[in-house]
Formats: C-alpha cells, structure tokens, sequence
C-alpha cells in the first residue's frame, strides 16, 4: 500500500509536524484524525459549507478541498492555533457579545473568513461583509448578529468609537 | 453600525435584587465553541472504536434478493458485515404510531432493512471497520441483488386503486385522515361577498444541520450498560428507546448529549441507522460510531412540508372573513417516523389554520399518505409555516379582491386583545394573546405608510417592491397533550436539581439541553436570579440521562417555558433551605433574611449577614456545631409542567419588504420585521436571535429549498450544491420587536420563542412577492419555494 501513502512534513499552529498519511486523505480528516484538532468541522465535503476552513501559507482554504499530502512544507493554521495565539480576540468577544453564535459549528470557520476580511484593514460594508461571508453556511443565526459583530470590530480596528 | 442591546431590558415583577430576568446577558459556554474546544458528537473517539457504514438502497422500492458479503468481510480494516435479518437478533423493530391521532397506521420498520427497501437510501447492510474509510471501501464490495418494484411517489394517486399498496400489512396506502368542521362553513361561504380559492404547495425541504447526525455507542458487556453520545435533542426519550429495542432496561443506560451542532427538531426522531450502530455496539461488543456524511444527510434527515393544500376563503366587503375551508394532502414516505409520527404537522396544519382570526366558521380535511420517498416527520415550527401561509395568503388576496389594505383586514378579524382567554376555529385554546398591539408595534417599527409610498413612487420608475405580512399563533410549552396523552414515553414535565457546593457556588441539573439555543444561558439565569448568586456562581449540567432530573429535553420551544420554571423553582427551594440552616447559625428568623448576590443578607435593610461560602463550610465540614438536629439540605429539586393549558400558545406578526427583478426573476429581501409574543422574555438577545434564526430558515423555504424528487423516487438534488439554503448575501437584516403577554401557568410567565421566525416567514415572504407582481397582472403565487423560473413564468416571460 505504499503508492497509497504520503509523508509529510508541515507546521501545524506553529508545531512541526512528520506524519505518513492516506493519499486519498483529506486535510480536514488528516487535522481532526491523525492531530486530534477537532475545532475544524466537517459539514459537507464538498466545499459548499466552510465549516472546515482553516489556514494554509497565510490564506484561508476548504480543508476538505484539499488532499494533506499536498500540505507537504506548508504552513497551516487551525482554529485553535488562532485562538489561542489572541490574534483574533477581539473578534470572539464581539461575537459572543452579540450572540453571533448558536450551535457554533460553523463558528471556526466563520472566524478565520472574518479575519481574513478585517485583516485586510478598513471598515467594509455590510454588504461587503456579507459578501466575505457567504461561503460559510450557517443555519442558527439568520447571520444579522454575524454581521454585526464583524462590523463592529472593523469599526474598532480602525479606531472608531463605538 | 455598532452593537446595541436589541431590545431594552423588560422590567418584571420577577425582579429580584441582581435579577437576570430581561437581561440580554452572554451565554456561558460560547467560549470554548469560538476557540476549537467543543466537543460535538462527531469529535467523540473511544478506545476500540469502530467506525460504521451503510450500504443505501439505490432504489425507491425494491426487493432484495441477495446479499453477498463475501469480499466485503475480506476487505482491510473490516470487522464485520452485518445484514438487517442479522442485527435483527438484537434489535426489535418499531411501529410510529400514536393512539390520540386516531386511526393513524405505520408498518413494522427494521433498523437495516429486511428482504425489502421502500426509499432510496434505505440501510440494507451495516460495514463495520477501523475506520469510516475502510467501511466506506467495505461497503463497496458489498454486493446486493435488488428486483426493482413499483415506486408511490405521487400523494396525488397514492390512493387511487391502480396504484400499489406499499405495505401488505396495511390496506391501504392512507396513514392518518381527520376531517374537522366548526360554524356552518356553508353558511359563511353564502353570506360572503367574495370568495378566493386557490392552491397552494410547499415544497419538501429538509433541516440541513450542518452537524449531521452522529452517534457513539458502547456496550459494555462487563458492566451490563450502554453509554450512548447522541447529538440528540431528547436524551431521556431515546434512553427509553434503546431500552425498549435492545432487550434493556432504561437503568441500563445512559445517553450523554454534548454540543450539538445544530437541530431544528432533525434530531429529536428515531433513526434507523442510528439504531443500528447501537445495535451493533451490542452485537459486537465494542464502540461504535456513525456519521451521517451530507449525502447520507439528505437522503435519511427527516424531509418536512411536502403538503398540497386547496383552500378557500370567504369575506364581506367590510372586511370580515365569514369562512375557512382547507384540504390539505401530504406524503410523508413510507414509514410514519417513530415515536412522534408523520402525522403531527398535517393535525397541526388542520389546527392552526385561521387560528388568529375570529371567524369560526371552518372546514378541514388532512390526508396523510404513505410514498416510496425519504420519511417526512417534525421540523422547525411543525406545520405553522404551512398553516399561516395559507391563512396569510388568503387573507391578502382577500383584501385585494374587496380592495382592502392588508393591515386593515387583518385589524378587522383578528382576535381582540381584551377577548380572552378565546379559541381558534379548530377549537385550539389561547390563554391571552396580542395581535392587536403586536400589529400596531409593527406597523410603528417598519413606517408602513412610508414604505407604501416609496412602493409606489419607485413603481413608476419600473422598481417592483412588494411589501408582505403574516400574522401567526405559535405551539410552545406542550403539556402531555402533544405526545404522552397518545402513549409515547416523551416527558412533557421537567425537572432541575439544585445543589450548594463547598464554596457558595451552586450546580443545576436540568433536562433539558443545549443545541445553540441558549437553554444553558436561561437556566443559569432563572437559577441565580431564584437562589441569589451571580451567574458565574452557576454551573448548569444538562444532556446526561446519568446525571440529570427525568425530562423531555428541548424541543416545541419548551426549554426556557418548562425547563426554567423548574430551575426557577428549584432555585427559590434551595434559597429556602440554605436560609433556615443559615436562621440556625444567625439564631434569625429565617423568613428576615433573603441571599443577595452570594451573600445571606437582611431582607428589610440588606445587610451582610453571612457568605454562602461560609454557610457551605460550616455545613459540610462543621455540623457539629449546628444545633442539635438542625439537618441542612443543600440540594432541592422542582419539577414543572403546563396544567391549565394544553400550549402556551404564542402570537406575532411579520413583515417583509422586497424586489423583484422582473426580467430575471430573482428576489432581493431588503428588510425583515418581526413582533411578537413569547410571554415574559428571560434573555432579550437570545430571543430575539432565536427569531432571527427562524426568520431565516422560513426564507429558506420560501426561495430556495426543496428536496426535488423525480417519478421514480430518486433524489436529483441531494447535496448543498444543487439543495440551496441562505447564504448571508441573499438576506436581509432582520428587526425584531416584542409585546410581553405572559402566562399565568407559570411564576416565571415564560413561553416559547424558537418557532416564530419559521412560523410566518415563508407567508410573509410570499405575499410580499405577489404585492410587488400585482401591477403587472401576474397571476399570485403560491407554490413554494418561489424560484426566479416560477416568478418569470408568472409574469409571462417564460
């Protein structure tokens, strides 16, 4: 079965990380399997959802989208990682302020797209926000309290008052 | 735009010093779901787990001949191949039926199908593997002999006596038929001066969580138990279930349920595939686990809404509506889903219809019809979106025919807020409802006046923009009328425990749980608003059948109704308790002293007395010097259910303002309103995002979703690809606004606020489609979900 297996050396939320993995494998099952980061969540696989997405070389990607043998010297990033590294703190307060989450699956995912919007600087539209926003399905919120939260930390990050 | 609290904080009479009653307060365990720390089913791993796939019948109905496990059993990393005859040994099969839905009939249903499959998508073998992969290449070397039969999948013909009965067992392929009849319909209709009739369809649709089901389950052949983690919104219901199905008793088992991702009354039903992976835990003696994948999903979720419903109208040229008449048809698959049944949403259709409306004059028929399509059962608001389209819907084109203003037609039959306790002309009973104000507080909110006349200027520039309402009644806080009262083992009661720890902080254990909703928020608040600690003094267990009071968990919008009047309870019984041992230390009367914020004081000047630390310390580790026999008791228990009525039933009223774009037929939402009534609000930001939610998830079915079958019973659009839902772009922001009816049940006057949304949105959304197409003369639509090729068609174009 070797033809069928891959190995692979990446950083994983800072970590290097060796592994031999399934050719077929995808990256989501390879971080929530084999690394035991389940904050990255598998809801379609098929890349419609986003409730896999997480971070490769600095951009946000369907993990699901993408085989981990082609993470071979990339840098990938998880919600964990993220989140604990107090990049996007100040997202997850507004979020819960504004109750912008319910069940949370899709939470992980919907932060990183946040985050790669705001960290583009300035303080985008709503619509513009929605916008970022629609590759992440989420079936709780009706996504008004989503927007409002991304809004207000655009609004934040550059220096407006509330 | 910045965040501001929705709604201002409602002052009650249940303001206690520090109350959290009417605060928009956070949710306690947000956190770890932001950071990548919940733990949701589908993360659940177990030493010795196994993973569990199914082959699916790829046909509506068929026989199946053979099953050649053969290679399958050979393949790398496979445990077991397992057909239903063989999981038969452990499991029993079910009927969902209910004695109160009379003459309703199911046929027996296998957890894997034996010797025959009636929906594509059936389980007919179990692949057990090291790993879902492995069960998955397992499951493709399994290999079945089908004879392809007949497939029913028209409810139009279901009945007609050249098609096929799909059970022998049963006649017929009829589930359940009631027919009601109040007034004198046939007097109304004569009396009016116009009468509208029309037909109206929804299409089938299907929760879409984006959690799919998943299961762990472990036997443990050595303790005699089975553990099951079940991403379920009824932990002691399904506890009852296995129980009854695997030859256990109920003690034997515990279902344990942690964050759920997402619900929506999907995961409240009995599923075949997720009795089967409990069955082969048992069988083979180790964990097992099953996740449903999106295409397995679409194919297995519960399917809701497939209803045809001819309905008609009656109304004076005053305004007054003089009669009601409705038949709806309904195929609901091949199996009345267990325990709740497949017949529940077409009673409900049957008893919301013209339910906020004063005219009493009714005639209704359900049929329920058995199919070889994907099972149907209880989703999100269960029959209301259905019921209050039809109402709504004929309620506009009433209006428009007598040359009314939607707004004033509805002022002129709704129930007076001053009329009750009152009834709906299906005899459904209201406590009090407020659709009066609830109409007035919208018309303010949304400048009704102002809209019309932008309506009408933008018109003549060729801008078509609708503006569409709904008002609705809504099912919440069910007593044993919904489903103990027919025989199902589902709790209509809850119950909360409350216990002082070492410290002065309290633990709740409740029954009812968390899926987003923010049942842990509202318990923690009603208990430390009760007991007299803050909020992060509370911890709330919940989803454990090991470690919480007997209940029914949360679903109907019973969480906060039920559940938190029970925590309220228990909370103010512990306070009551912890004050007389406190009496005891103090040598006080313990009716002088009240607890404030963690801290025993006196009750006239609020006085520090003594810390519930200290009590706590004395309590436990130095009775001894209590007086002798003074006993305290840290732990009280209250248990609640409804008794004076059947429903809290709750009422609103929507509005939605959009555009058609009449060359491409698409609809841009602009704005959404909602008002309603859930009674006291115990937290106004969760209630108002349960709504938002529910808004969302109406427009869903409105625009976009729909399970399209073709003839042969084969699922065309079965993936989030082809099955559209909302995506953020395409909605509008949502305003939310609230008149406060509470209920006398209750000390705490709650009721039920998650079906609202979904309840009026799709009628909503409907009119406001047909109000932006009338100038052109397009004949109204009302044939769900109202997609760009059906707009045009009504506009000629195509």
């Amino acid at each position: 079965m070797s033809e069928h297996r891959c190995d692979i050396t990446l950083t994983v939320n800072g970590e290097s990380v060796a592994e031999s993995v399934d050719a077929r494998k995808t990256l989501v099952d390879f971080l929530r399997d084999d690394l035991v980061l389940t904050g990255s969540h598998v809801g379609c696989e098929h890349g419609v959802c986003g409730a896999c997405t997480v971070r490769v070389d600095g951009v946000i990607v369907r993990g699901c989208l993408m085989l981990a043998a082609q993470c071979d010297g990339a840098r990938v990033e998880t919600i964990e990682g993220v989140s604990d590294g107090g990049e996007i703190a100040d997202l997850q307060a507004a979020f819960e302020q504004r109750n912008a989450l319910q069940c949370g699956f899709c939470t992980p995912g919907m932060l990183l797209t946040a985050q790669e919007l705001l960290a583009g600087g300035g303080v985008p539209s709503r619509e513009k926000i929605r916008e970022q926003i629609s590759g992440n399905y989420c079936r709780c919120t009706g996504y008004h309290a989503i927007v409002d939260a991304i809004e207000s930390v655009a609004q934040a990050r550059a220096g407006n008052k509330p | 735009m910045k965040i501001v609290e929705d709604s201002p904080p409602i002052l009650t009479a249940l303001d206690r010093p520090n109350s959290y009653i009417g605060r928009s307060v956070p949710r306690p365990n947000m956190a770890r779901l932001m950071q990548g720390r919940a733990q949701y089913v589908s993360d659940v791993v177990l030493p010795r787990m196994a993973h569990v796939a199914f082959v699916r019948s790829p046909h509506a109905h068929a026989k199946i001949k053979s099953i050649d496990a053969g290679a399958a059993k050979k393949a790398p990393g496979v445990i077991a191949v397992v057909t239903g005859a063989e999981l038969a040994t452990v499991i029993t099969p079910w009927v969902g039926v209910l004695t109160h839905l009379k003459g309703l009939k199911s046929a027996p249903q296998n957890a894997i199908a034996i010797d025959r499959a009636c929906w594509a998508g059936e389980a007919v073998c179990a692949v057990v593997a090291r790993s879902r992969a492995e069960a998955e290449d397992g499951c493709g070397l399994v290999g079945v002999d089908y004879e392809e039969l007949p497939a029913v999948t028209d409810p139009e013909t279901a009945l007609g006596p050249s098609t096929p009965v799909i059970h022998p067992s049963i006649a017929d392929n009829l589930c359940f038929e009631r027919v009601h009849v109040a007034g004198d319909p046939d007097k109304g209709f004569a009396e009016a001066d116009a009468v509208v009739e029309t037909t109206f369809m929804f299409g089938r649709h299907t929760g879409v969580c984006n959690e799919p089901r998943a299961i762990v389950a472990d036997w443990n052949a050595g303790d005699a138990r089975l553990t099951v983690y079940q991403g379920t919104q009824a932990p002691h219901m399904m506890q009852n279930l296995f129980a009854k199905h695997l030859s256990l008793e109920e003690h034997q088992i515990r279902v344990v349920t942690k964050d759920v991702g997402g619900s929506f009354g999907i995961k409240v039903h009995t599923y075949a595939d997720e009795m089967a992976t409990v069955a082969l835990s048992k069988l083979l003696k180790r964990p097992t686990k099953f996740v449903a994948d999106r295409i397995e999903s679409f194919v297995t979720d519960i399917h809701a809404r497939d209803h045809r419903v001819k309905a008609k109208i009656g109304v004076k040229n005053d305004g007054t509506i003089t009669a009601w008449e409705i038949d709806d048809l309904t195929g609901i698959g091949p199996y009345s889903v267990y325990p709740r049944t497949s017949g529940i949403e077409a009673n409900q259709v049957v008893n919301l219809t013209g339910g906020p409306y004063t005219c009493p004059n009714y005639r209704a028929r359900a049929r329920v019809v058995f199919q070889n399509k994907n099972v149907m059962c209880q989703y999100r608001a269960v029959g209301h979106p259905i019921a209050t389209a039809v109402t709504e819907g004929l309620i506009e084109l009433a209006a428009q025919k007598i040359g009314m203003d939607p707004l004033e037609i509805r002022r002129r039959n709704l129930i007076a807020d001053d009329a009750h306790p009152s009834q709906g002309p299906s005899g459904i009973k209201f406590e009090a409802l407020s659709h009066h104000s609830a109409l007035a507080h919208l018309d303010s909110m949304m400048n009704y006046a102002g809209l019309r006349a932008e309506q009408e200027k933008l018109r003549k520039q060729g801008i078509y923009r609708g503006i569409g309402f709904a008002s609705f009644v809504e099912v919440t806080n069910p007593s044993a009328a919904f489903y103990g009262v027919g025989g199902a083992r589902i709790s209509a009661q809850d119950g909360a425990t409350v216990r002082l720890d070492g410290t002065g902080a309290i633990f709740c254990h409740t029954g009812v749980s968390e899926q987003g909703q923010g049942a842990e928020a509202v318990i923690a608040q009603c208990v430390a608003t009760s007991f007299g600690v803050a909020m992060d003094r509370v911890r709330v267990i919940m989803g454990d059948t090991d470690n919480t009071p007997y209940g029914g968990g949360t679903w109907a919008s019973r969480a906060a109704g039920i559940g938190g009047e029970a925590a309220w309870q228990a909370g103010k019984a512990l306070r009551q308790n912890v004050l007389a041992v406190a009496g005891s230390i103090l040598q006080a009367k313990p009716e002088t002293m009240d607890i404030r914020n963690g801290i025993v004081v006196d009750a006239a000047t609020g006085a520090e007395r003594i810390g519930l630390d200290e009590v706590a310390r004395i309590c436990y580790f130095r009775p001894d010097t209590l007086p002798v026999g003074v006993q305290a008791e840290l732990v009280a228990t209250r248990h609640y259910v409804p008794r004076a009525w059947a429903f809290a039933f709750t009422n609103g009223i929507q509005a939605s303002y959009l555009e058609v774009d009449t060359d491409s037929g698409f609809v841009k939402l602009l704005k959404h309103w909602c008002v309603e009534d859930c009674g006291t609000v115990i937290n106004p930001q969760l209630v108002d995002e349960q709504v938002r939610g529910g808004v969302v998830q109406g427009i869903g079915a409105a625009l976009f979703e729909h399970c399209l079958y073709d003839e042969r019973g084969q699922l065309l659009n079965g993936n989030m690809a082809d099955y559209l839902v909302p995506m953020a772009v395409e909605m509008p922001d949502i305003e939310v606004g609230h008149v406060v009816t509470p209920t006398a049940d209750s000390e705490l006057g709650a009721k039920g606020a998650g079906e609202a949304g979904t309840a009026g949105a799709p009628g909503c959304v409907m009119n406001a489609i047909n109000d932006a197409l009338r100038p052109l003369g397009a004949a109204p639509l009302t044939d769900m979900p109202f997609t760009p090729d059906k707009i045009l068609q009504a506009l000629g174009k195509v």
